[in-house]
Order: C-alpha cells, then structure tokens, then sequence
C-alpha cells in the first residue's frame, strides 16, 4: 500500500505538472526572471505571473506557513517532497521576497494577532514588497548604535532620519525598520521594530551604483513620516530582539546562496564543458583541485543544512548557528565565482556580452563581492561565532 | 535521511566516551610508550574493549555478533579519536571484518568471525606495497599452483600487522596484472613480519612475503577479481578513520579552546584577541561541516549507497584537512607549551598524521574525488 507521503508526491508531482508552465522550468537568464511581486508588479511575463497566482492559491510561496495566514500548512517531511519535485522539473521559486525570508519569521514568532493577520497573507500572495531598513551611515557593522528617530506624537509617532543600503528601497512598498524609540535608554534597549507603507508621505529614496553597474539600493530618507502605533512588533523600546532574530533568518536565507540551485550545473561540468579534457581530466590540474575542494565544501554545507534542520526538529534552536552558515555559505558562493571566472578565462572579462558571452558573469562575480558584507559581515558573524557559541572573552 | 542520532545510538556514544575516558584517555597512550608496548596497545584494555562488544559491532548476528552496523562502530571510533586510544579495532573490528563481509564466502565469514567478534583473532589488511597508496600499482605478485597459489613480495605500513593473526593482502598477477585477495597466517612458513613503532606510538608493520605457499581456501573472493571489493573495503576504512579524526579535531579543539580561556596575556585572556577568535570560530564552523560530512557517510556505509567511493573520498579528504588545520593550530594556540611532550595536545598532531597518510591523503583523496566525478 502505498504511505501517505508517497501519495503526497504523486499529487504534487502531477500538480506541478499541469500547473508549473514550461516557460518557469528553465535556469534563470536575467534579473528580470526573479518574481518579486508587489504592488505595481513587473512581471516579465504572462507565465511568471500565473505561476505565481498559482503557487499562491494553494499556500505553496510559503509552504511551511499555517493555512491562517496564507501558508500550505504542510509539516517538514511534506515541505520537503514539494521542494524535491520542483527541484525535479526545475521549478523556479515563484516569489522571491524579504517578506518570506525576513520579516516572516519575525511577525510570526513577535507580531500579534492583528499585525499576523494584516500583513502575513499579504506576503504569501505577494502583493506587498518589503524593504529592510537597519544600516545607516554611521550604524553598520556596530547596528544598535543608529539614530534615525521616531517621536510619541500621542496616536502616533513621527519618524526622522535616514537609512542606508537599502536593497530594492525604490521598489519597496512597505518597510520594516529599526528605529530609536527612547534616546535615554542604552543603546539596545531604546530601539523599536516599526513597519510603514513607504507611500507614506515624507519617505523619499536616492538610487546607489554598485561596482556591478546595477543600482539595486538605496539611500532612504525619512522627514517626519508617520507610524501608526498598531503597527510596532513586539514591545516598544524592545525592538533590538525582534532585529537580531530576524537577522538570524537574514543570515541563514543569505547563507543559502552557497548552495547550488536546483538545476544549475555544477562548477565542474560547467569546466569541463568550456575547458575540455585530457585523458578525462580537466586540462589545468591546479584548477580541477580548487573545483573538487569547492565541491566538497559545497556538499558539506548542503549536508549541514540538512543536519541542522534535523536537530531544530528535535529541538534544538537555531540562534548563532545561522552566524556559521552566514559564514560559510557567503564564503562558499564567492568561491564559486571566483572559480567560475577563471573557468571562462578572458570570455568572463566582456562587460557588454558579446559572441560568446551574455556579460552576466562578469556582474554577478562582481555582485558577489557583497556576499561577505550584507546581512552582518563576515568578520562581524566570526565574533558572533567566538563569543556566543565558543564562549571566548572579551 | 536524518542526521541525528537515535537514542540506542547516543547511549552507546555515552559509553564509549565513559568507559575510554576513565579506561584510557591520553595518558594510557603515554604510558604504552613509556613501557615500550610491543603490541602498540595494551592487550589487557582489548579484552575489556572486547567484553563492551565492540569487536562484534559489525559482525552479523548469525556469525556471532551485533550486527549494528558501521553508524555503531563509527561512533566508538570517534570516541577513541577523542582520548587517542590505541586497539584494533579500526584494522579488525573494521577493516577485517568488513573484508570479509565483502569478498569472503559463508564458510570463511563462519569459521573466522565468531573469533574475531569476540576479540580474540585479529585481521591486519596489507595493501600498500610502497611509501605511497597506491592500491591499484600492486607489486606484491601472486601465482597459481596446481594446489593453490604462491605469493611473494613486501607489504609497508600495514596498521597492527605484528599482532594479527591473519593477514588479508592484496596481489598481482604477473601476466595479467588483476589484483587478487588472499588470507594469509601471520605466522605462516615464508611470511615474515617486521614491527615498526609508528609517530604515534600505534605500531604498524613491514611484511614480507617469501615465496609463501596457500592452499585454494585463502582466496578471498573471487581470483583476479579483488580490485572492486578492495575499493570497498578501504572505503570503509576510510571512513572509519574520518570517525576517529573527528574525534580527534574536536577534542583538540575542545582543549584549545579552554587554554584560551584560561591562558593570560597582557593582562587579559588570549582568547580575547580577535586574531585568535576568529580563526578558532573559522575551525568550529569546519568541525560543524565534518560532522555532517561523517554522519552521512556512516549512514551511506549502512545503507549501501552506490556512491560510496565518492562519498569515502569526500568524506577524507574534508577531515584530513580540517583535523590538520585544528591539530596544528592547536599547537600554535598553546605557544611554547604546545611543543613539549610533556603537554598533551602533541599527541594529537602525531595521531592525526597516520590517520591522514595511510589509506590515502587528502591529495589522493582530492584527486580520486574528481576523477570519479569525471574531471
Ligand atoms: C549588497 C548589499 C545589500 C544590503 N542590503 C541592505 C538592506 O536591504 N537593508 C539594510 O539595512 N542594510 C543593507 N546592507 C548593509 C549591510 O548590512 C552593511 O553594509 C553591513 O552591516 C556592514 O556595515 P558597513 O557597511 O557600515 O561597514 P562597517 O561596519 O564600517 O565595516 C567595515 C569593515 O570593518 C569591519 N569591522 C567592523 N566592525 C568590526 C569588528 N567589531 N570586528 C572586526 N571587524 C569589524 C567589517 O567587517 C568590514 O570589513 C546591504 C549591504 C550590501 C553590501
């Protein structure tokens, strides 16, 4: 007789294919095949935006969340077998999002009912595009040290200042953002966790290029924008616990960048299909030893991943683990692409594209730079790693 | 899969941590040399090691044992690699056994390993004919009689070869050049054994064959066929062996850690210098990866996973690197007292450079690892 989950996968595998369009099974060419959703939507095409629709109907952008708020209510062995099948036809994710990987997690775990309630559907279906709002100029690495300010105006409060690095902050239709709530108190004990619509009045953002050439984020400027005070996560003045458990999630999601994507090829089929073979070895020795210590760390940290899952499901929490898998994982993806660099040899220089590139790789080896540095530094998740895991002074 | 133990699985864990830590932590291993152990281990703790039925662990039931598996064994072994404690398991707990298992036929696993479960035969494997792992270039030649076969040439660095009771040892055929397994007495008429005391106090062994005459039964597995269940059988070693350095870079590292809690400089911890903490955080999330990377490969031994050689090479060429790294940045974290023998954390070092040369490096490993790969 066939188990549950096995009849699980067969439904899921017949739904996927009557409802996941050809067009959304092939490896991501560009930027614009990323689904972001939002208010004013840019779909690059009809298929992406059904694919979306579709997902979203039956909970699956995020199938982990309860069916409440707009999730598949689906366990981890369920949510892995939807994972394995799309992995299996190739399957794009049919959202990307902060909603999903940041915020989430936090309104989840600190939002009340209501907030849960407002916001956590609207993500699921992607109709709301969220934008994080924690660096300033002058609060990066040392965060709980920010400024921007937001006064008790009675039914409301009104926020001043200006956040930095803003990713995708003139697409952003809401914002979640750390804000100082009591100048008084010490540094992390004055901050509170705020959303707002980025319409509001008074919100206003300045593009910034990347040595990418592309210019995802933002300067975002704050002149007396108002809160509403439903709209606070967690307690006021408590907001710096809300902050690092979200980034815990930031990290783990970003650390995710170093594993494969379903159906992308591997570093060393890609070499030997640009470089050839002699005597079934990759030609330049030096090389085919970085690829097999990359693929071995790769394989490691997938492995990892998955061992941690194991142990969260049997109770362990996840914390400065995520630090490890920050580390790890940005590290990992760099490597990849400095590896893929000198696999396309000077076809990888062309900025343009031309005959025999698209002049992606030069880009993203270039966007990769920032894997290190968004979402905490690397440096910052080794002192993270050194004091709260390994317990060293100082 | 999951990557958790179970809980008969943590019990024995407990156990075996229990009973080596007050049976035989490091100072065991220092007093062996001291005391000029012939053996390399102390043959009064492998009978005790024997009585926990650690020597049964892989042997199936019908012959004797436990039958629980390489998940079982290698959690001891990790344990071992923890105090550095020297027996026979990983050569016939492990390797024998698992050569049997692979090559042997019913009447050899049935007249063998009831002794071997209960510690009292050991096996040695003889596989390497130079300084070098070479499995596939093997010199030690074979010849078929018209009663059986003869063997001649020299085995190195054959681990607790002076103690075994049978050899199991690879050979060529002249001609053709197919590798052939044969077991073979230890005290057989030709068959002469040097023992060698190895860095780390473990003994290995020199072996020469000398034109030494076996009879039809010592073939083990098919003739000219021993190539593939060889592979097999050092894939398991291998990973037995990532267990124990897994051992080996934790605790390691364990040490280390409280010397920089502990050890002032300047007034303050040393473990409070950022150029310090980050390369210990750097080594704690790579001991994270070994971990995965060794349960996984533990569970694929048990599963017989048709990836295996991918998954051995993977699996030791991570933990050579990373046991090296911690053992020698162990040594560095302590200064000066990280040098004398007297201190403890040498001996980890040593131990992790056998583990890391015999049955192939982290080079060989690397290699092996692309060319199964098809690059
Ligand atoms: C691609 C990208 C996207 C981003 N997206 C967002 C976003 O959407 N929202 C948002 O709020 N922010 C975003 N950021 C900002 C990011 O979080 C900060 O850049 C980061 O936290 C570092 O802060 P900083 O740039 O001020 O560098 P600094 O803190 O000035 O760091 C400079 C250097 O000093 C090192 N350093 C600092 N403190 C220490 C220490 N204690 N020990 C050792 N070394 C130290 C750092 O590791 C770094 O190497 C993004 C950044 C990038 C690159």
């Amino acid at each position: 007789m066939m188990s549950k989950l096995d009849e699980f996968r067969l439904q899921t595998r017949e739904w996927l294919n009557e409802n996941c369009p050809a067009a959304m099974r092939i490896p991501y060419r560009s930027e614009a095949d990323l689904c972001w959703g939002g208010r004013n939507p840019e779909f690059s095409s009809e298929d992406q935006k059904l694919w979306l629709t579709r997902m979203a109907e039956r909970g699956w952008t995020v199938p982990t969340w309860p069916t409440e708020y707009g999730g598949g209510g689906l366990d981890r062995e369920h949510t892995k077998i939807l994972a394995e099948e799309m992995a299996h036809i190739h399957a794009r994710p049919p959202l990307e999002s902060f909603g999903i990987s940041m915020l989430g997690p936090a309104l989840m775990k600190f939002g009340n009912e209501a907030l849960k309630q407002e916001h956590l559907p609207r993500i699921a279906r992607g109709e709301i595009r969220w934008a994080q709002g924690y660096s300033e100029p002058n609060a990066g690495s040392d965060l709980a040290s920010l400024q921007a300010r937001a006064t008790d105006n009675g039914d409301h409060y009104l926020l001043n200042g200006s956040k930095i690095w803003t990713s995708y902050g003139d697409k952003g239709d809401w914002m979640f953002c750390i804000v100082r709530t009591d100048p008084e108190a010490r540094k992390h004990e004055g901050i509170s966790f705020v959303l707002f619509d980025m319409a509001t009045p008074g919100v206003s953002t300045k593009p910034i290029r990347l040595i990418s050439g592309n210019s995802p984020f933002t300067e975002t400027f704050f002149d007396n924008v108002r809160i509403e005070k439903n709209q606070i996560v967690g307690d006021v003045n408590r907001g710096w616990t809300v902050a690092k458990y979200l980034l815990t999630h930031e990290r783990e999601m970003i650390g995710g960048t170093g594993l494969l994507n379903a159906g992308a090829d591997s570093l060393s089929s890609i070499a030997v299909t640009n470089m050839g073979t002699a005597g079934g070895a990759l030609r330049d020795p030096m090389l085919r030893a970085d690829i097999a210590r990359f693929e071995i760390d790769e394989m490691c940290l997938g492995l990892t991943v998955e061992r941690t899952r194991d142990e969260v499901k049997a109770g362990a929490s996840l914390g400065a683990t995520s630090s490890i898998f920050k580390y790890y994982g940005t590290e990992l993806n760099m490597r990849r692409y400095e590896l893929l660099m000198a696999i396309h040899g000077s076809a990888a220089l062309d900025w343009d594209g031309g005959e025999e590139s698209d002049g992606r790789l030069p880009k993203t080896w270039l966007r990769s730079k920032g894997n290190s540095i968004e979402g905490g530094t690397s440096e910052i998740q080794l002192n993270i790693v050194a004091k709260r895991i390994l317990g060293l002074p100082g | 899969m999951t990557l958790v133990l179970n809980e008969e699985q943590q019990i024995l864990k407990a156990a075996a941590h229990d009973f080596l830590q007050s049976k035989a932590p490091v100072s065991h291993l220092r007093e062996l040399r001291d005391g000029g152990a012939d053996a390399g281990y102390s043959p009064q703790l492998w009978k005790e090691i024997a009585e926990m039925g650690w020597a049964a662990i892989l042997v199936p039931e019908e012959y004797g044992g436990l039958g629980y598996g390489y998940m079982g064994l290698g959690i001891v072994l990790e344990q071992c690699g923890r105090t550095l404690t020297p027996s026979p398991l990983l050569a016939s707990a492990l390797t024998g056994v698992t050569a049997l298992l692979r090559a042997g036929s019913k009447e050899q696993c049935a007249s063998i390993l009831p002794a071997v479960a209960t510690g009292d035969h050991l096996f040695a494997l003889a596989v390497d004919d130079t300084a070098y792992h070479r499995p596939q270039k093997c010199l030690t030649t074979v010849r078929k009689t018209d009663d059986g076969f003869v063997l001649s040439g020299t085995k190195t660095a054959v681990i607790d070869g002076s103690s075994a009771d049978t050899l199991i040892v690879s050979a060529r055929t002249a001609d053709s050049g197919d590798i052939s397994l044969f077991l073979v007495a230890g005290n057989a008429p030709g068959v002469d054994v040097h023992g060698v005391k190895a860095l780390d106090t473990h003994r290995m062994a020199t072996v020469r064959f000398d034109d030494v005459a076996l009879d039809q039964d010592a073939l083990l597995g098919e003739f000219g066929a021993g190539l593939s269940p060889l592979d097999a059988i050092l894939d398991a070693a291998r990973i037995g062996q990532s267990a124990e350095l897994l051992g080996i870079a934790q605790e390691a590292f364990e040490r280390t850690m409280e010397y920089l809690k502990q050890r002032k400089q300047f007034g303050v911890p040393i473990g409070s210098f950022q150029g310090l903490q980050h390369r210990a955080a750097i080594m704690f999330g790579e001991i994270e990866m070994c971990k995965s990377a060794v349960l996984h490969a533990l569970k694929a031994l048990d599963d017989e996973q048709e990836n295996i050689a991918e998954i051995a090479s993977l699996t030791k060429a991570k933990l050579c690197e990373t046991t090296h790294t911690v053992t020698t940045e162990g040594i560095q974290m302590h200064g000066g007292i990280g040098m004398t023998d007297e201190y403890e954390i040498g001996f980890f070092l040593k131990r992790c450079k056998i583990l890391e040369t015999l049955y192939g490096d982290r080079y060989f490993h690397l290699d092996r690892f692309a060319t199964l790969r098809a690059y």
